[in-house]
């Protein structure tokens, strides 16, 4: 991995990254908390994963359940509040802790800078990468054609765009082809897609329809709800791609079975 | 009317509780009425922002992107020729339906041989009207017909072909310099029964959003854009 | 019309399974999506623009009685009559009255959400008058007996084939031989039949766009021509407007307009944009000689005072449903009410109450599409997200789910017991679904399954990994 910026001389200390692990990546692909630990070491940060989290508390607060919603915000406010930088593999739940932790605790006199403060310090790991950490290249191969999809909260809240390109342009043989309307939403929505499933499918099959035209043998994104939600139509439909978080990819660590091809964990 | 009474101090009530306040507060009542008689622009699009040639250049572009027709003249003594040209050439009626406006009702219309004009709003029969523009925006394309005895406003949506004048020197860069004009002839905080803004023939694209043109109002239009630059 | 909101999901499934609606549908995608963002990149101050759209609504809004009466006073004074309604039914009312005195057999009209709000047509209609749409898009919707399916392309659900076969049941005095083959054809046929009533119509009815307080004039925008036919032949033009369309100035309307085109259809300008003030001047030869404005609160007046005063900024483009991908799905008809798409999920609620459109905020992935494209930067999934807040205060969302988020939450604020319940969960689902590497079906999880495979869990969870290779990092 380079480097555009000068690397921290010794006598500055390595920043201390607070890895919000996100609920999905803890539970579903724990290989994508780990490959988000390789890059960011490779960054030169110094990882931290704190005990006390659960969850970004998207689910209780897009269901109106604002009590919950603000008693987690608060939970992880105090376990990553001490860190330099707090870091999560997915726009979506960064956007929660950067853009929404202030609004849910705003008339919370004890809380409220707090959350502010929290907010300034949040990234989702591709941009704090590229933007923060000035990453221009990675060490890392994939010999195939992939295709990227762009979340929702990532892009529209983030401004995530061209950081994962870029990263991507530096993968030894490996060659992006854009899909149509890469930012329309896959129809994952979080509870949504439980909620409305006659809806969510008919928007995760014209994602599909986009995946499929594209003939790249892997699909990848910087959101595991849109991956599981684009694995499992494209499983149910038998369609030949392979899905996967970016940071599999950059980390060199796309070796484990894809989302939705089983798994090697604990069967050795 | 029975309710409007009650209804109107009911809403009024509403809406004063819903922002908090009493509708006596002299600071509100400065702040709205400074606002009015002042009227400032807000931000002007730096293409309107342009000097006359290019403001000429532009509204000529939008226009024709609009489907209409633009045919520079060197000075109103060319409009009835232009007139009578037009409609030959697209093999339309000779006659022309236009208001009482001078600038066009003097003009030697005897010069232009077969072409019958009627003065007077326009009538369901009427083919083709001309009217003339009391102002333009460069910016999109856009005419300013004032309704009245000169340019009665029927002669701009009724007959299939609108033919409309437009002085060089009428053209602005933005709609608020036409309007200020506009304030200028006819004082504050008024205007004529009705103000056209027109950007071309009329139009649709409510079918499968195909677009399709003269839907209800003229099918064609053409600008005679008068003077030298 | 009688909502049908509360029934979204019948409603959806209908939908979605209408093949010919899902035909038209693609033409949204297509049509209006590529045109904006070409408008948009050809005036680099768009942006900008909106801000001070927004904020000017914001002013009139905050200044909003003091506009209104100044707004009366200019209309007053160039002979025109203002009526006040605070409600759908006294709104219909008034206007049928006004239609009664003015001896009216036909009307036209004009397209106007807010007549489809109070349901109009069917009103006046009862009492034996005419009533006509003129906008092409709301007459194809009309003689179907249908209600508009997007606020600025009202038909954009049909397909040339379904209006062929509408003019030929409803134009039964032209001749059957006749082809109807092409759009141009079609319109020409609409042109000829309304024409006819814009000359016989005694009262022409149109919405306004905007209100003007500085000179009190309303303004409408049109690409057809319609709405100025319908109000420059008839004896008595009647506008029908809400409280929240003023504007303080002509130079407040024009930021507006600059964005509203350009939101809506992609144009850099309506072909038509009208400015009317009160009735005929003394040598007018043409325009009507009674000029009436009917001007609704039904509920505007108290939402001003809540947390969805935004929603009042709106300015009627539909840039949020031409962009928006559960619109795109199942189009506009699903959302039950007049107002469809984003805007609907948001002021249909506020209007007819969340109890009986409680689905429409919840409907929304908040992939944030519409606020993107807003050119008033209403923030709606923020505001579908403090309906959801509401319904759930309530207990208006159904018990099942709010049971379960509870549930989740219980874990989710217990780190600890959170981690030991799902280390074992995990380790049982890894156990059933590693072979196959995805579930076909789970209980519980139906709602996922119906559709896509759920992805099994790698097997442990990466707090229980993580811990271990820290150990062992540290043992090294």
């Amino acid at each position: 991995m380079q480097s555009e910026q000068t690397q921290p001389r010794d006598e500055q200390r390595k920043p201390r990254v607070g890895l919000f692990v996100t609920c999905l990546v803890d539970l579903f692909r724990p290989s994508v908390g780990f490959a988000a630990i390789k890059l960011l070491e490779q960054a030169g940060c110094e990882v931290h994963v704190p005990e006390a989290q659960t969850c970004c508390g998207q689910p209780a607060y897009n269901s109106g359940d604002r009590t919950n919603a603000q008693s987690i915000a608060k939970q992880v406010i105090a376990a990553f509040e001490t860190y330099d930088y707090v870091v999560a593999p997915s726009g979506s739940c960064a956007g929660m802790l950067r853009k929404h932790f202030p609004a849910l605790l705003d008339n919370d006199r004890d809380w409220s800078e707090r959350a502010v403060r929290l907010a300034g310090k949040v990234h989702e790991l591709i941009s704090f990468l590229v933007d923060v950490r000035g990453i221009t290249k990675v060490d890392a191969r994939y010999y195939g054609t992939v295709t990227y999809h762009d979340s929702c909260s990532g892009l529209r809240e983030l401004g995530i765009k061209n950081q994962p390109r870029d990263l991507l342009a530096s993968v030894d043989g490996l060659k992006l082809k854009e899909m149509p309307n890469a930012e329309i939403c896959c129809g994952f929505g979080g509870t949504f897609s439980v909620k409305y499933p006659d809806i969510s499918d008919a928007m995760v099959e014209k994602k599909t329809d986009s995946i499929e035209e594209t003939k790249a043998d892997l699909l990848l994104a910087g959101d595991l709800g849109c991956l599981m939600n684009m694995a499992g139509k494209i499983k149910r439909q038998g369609t030949p791609v392979a899905v996967r978080h970016i940071a599999e990819v950059l980390a060199d660590m796309a070796d484990d079975p894809a989302i939705g091809d089983g798994s090697t964990i604990g069967r050795q | 009317m029975t309710y409007t009474e009650d209804s109107r101090n009911k809403i009024m009530n509403t809406i004063r509780s819903s922002l908090g306040v009493s509708g006596d507060e002299a600071e509100r009542i400065t702040r709205t009425s400074i606002r009015l008689d002042q009227h400032k622009p807000n931000l002007i699009p730096e293409r309107a922002r342009k000097t006359q040639l290019e403001n000429i250049a532009l509204f000529r572009n939008m226009m024709e992107s609009q489907s209409a027709t633009v045919v520079e003249l060197k000075g109103m003594d060319d409009v009835p020729g232009a007139v009578a040209g037009y409609l030959r050439d697209n093999n339309l009626a000779a006659e022309i339906r236009m208001g009482s406006d001078p600038i066009l009702t003097e003009l030697t219309w005897s010069a232009a041989l077969a072409l019958e004009t009627k003065i007077g709003k326009a009538v369901p029969q009427d083919s083709a009207a001309l009217s003339r523009a009391f102002g333009a925006a460069a910016e999109t394309g856009t005419l300013f017909l004032l309704s009245g005895v000169d340019n009665p406003t029927t002669l701009n949506f009724l007959p299939e072909t609108h033919i409309v004048v437009l002085r060089k020197v009428d053209i602005a860069g933005s709609y608020e310099e036409v309007w200020e004009q506009l304030r200028e002839v006819q004082g504050q905080r008024t205007m004529p029964r009705t103000v056209n803004l027109i950007s071309g023939p009329s139009r649709t694209a409510d079918i499968e959003q195909t677009i399709i043109m003269g839907a209800h109002g003229p099918r064609r239009m053409c600008i005679l854009l008068v003077g030298t630059t | 019309m009688e909502p049908t909101s509360h029934a979204f999901k019948d409603n959806v499934r209908k939908a979605l399974n209408d093949d010919q609606l899902q035909r038209a549908l693609g033409n949204v995608k297509t049509g209006f999506i590529d045109k904006r963002a070409k408008a948009r990149a050809a005036l680099p101050e768009f942006d900008q623009l909106r801000d001070q759209a927004r904020d000017i609504k914001d002013h009139s809004l905050a200044h909003l009685d003091l506009y209104l009466e100044e707004y009366e006073r200019k209309v007053t004074y160039s002979g025109g009559h203002v009526h006040w309604a605070a409600t759908a039914a006294e709104a219909r009312e008034i206007i049928l009255d006004l239609c009664t005195r003015a001896g009216a057999k036909t009307v036209t009209k004009g397209k106007s959400m807010v007549a489809e709000e109070i349901a109009l047509n069917d009103h006046l209609e009862a009492q034996g008058i005419e009533v006509v749409e003129t906008d092409l898009g709301e007459y194809l919707i009309q003689i179907r007996g249908e209600t508009p399916s997007h606020i600025i392309a009202p038909a954009v659900h049909l397909n040339k084939e379904q209006i062929e076969q509408d003019f030929r049941k409803t134009h039964t005095d032209l001749p059957e031989d006749r082809s109807l083959d092409r759009p141009e054809q079609l319109v020409n046929e609409a042109r000829t039949v309304l024409r006819d009533k814009f000359i016989a119509a005694d009262v022409g009815i149109t919405g306004a766009n905007l209100l003007i307080a500085e000179t009190g004039s309303s303004v409408i925008v049109t690409n057809e021509g319609n709405g100025d036919l319908t109000q420059i032949l008839p004896r008595v033009h009647i506008v029908i407007a809400t409280i929240e369309k003023i504007v303080p100035t002509r130079e407040d309307a024009m930021t507006i307009l600059r964005v509203l085109a350009r939101s809506a259809t992609g144009q850099e300008f309506t072909t038509y944009t009208t400015f009317s003030t009160g009735p005929k001047r003394p040598d007018d030869p043409d325009g009507p000689e009674e000029y009436h404005v009917v001007i609704l609160d039904n509920g505007r007046s108290e939402m001003l005072g809540t947390e969805f005063r935004e929603v009042l900024r709106c300015i009627r483009c539909g840039a949020c449903m031409n962009h928006c991908p559960v619109y795109h799905a199942i189009g506009g008809h699903a959302y039950g009410w007049v107002y469809p798409g984003p805007i609907g999920a948001v002021l249909t609620p506020s209007l007819i109450g969340v109890e009986k459109a409680g689905h429409l905020p919840n409907a929304s992935t908040f992939c944030g599409r519409c606020e993107a494209v807003c050119p008033m930067r209403i923030p709606l999934p923020k505001l579908m997200r403090k309906l959801r807040e509401r319904e759930f205060e309530k207990a208006a969302s159904p018990w099942q789910q709010r049971a379960g988020i509870k549930i989740w939450a219980f874990f989710a604020k217990r780190p600890r017991l959170y981690r030991r319940s799902t280390n074992i969960l995990i380790a049982i689902l890894a156990r059933f679904g590693r072979r196959r590497g995805t579930f076909r079906y789970l209980p519980f999880a139906g709602g996922w399954t119906k559709y896509r495979e759920l992805p099994a869990p790698q097997g442990r969870t990466f707090h229980q990994l993580w811990r271990e290779q820290r150990n062992e990092r540290v043992h090294k």
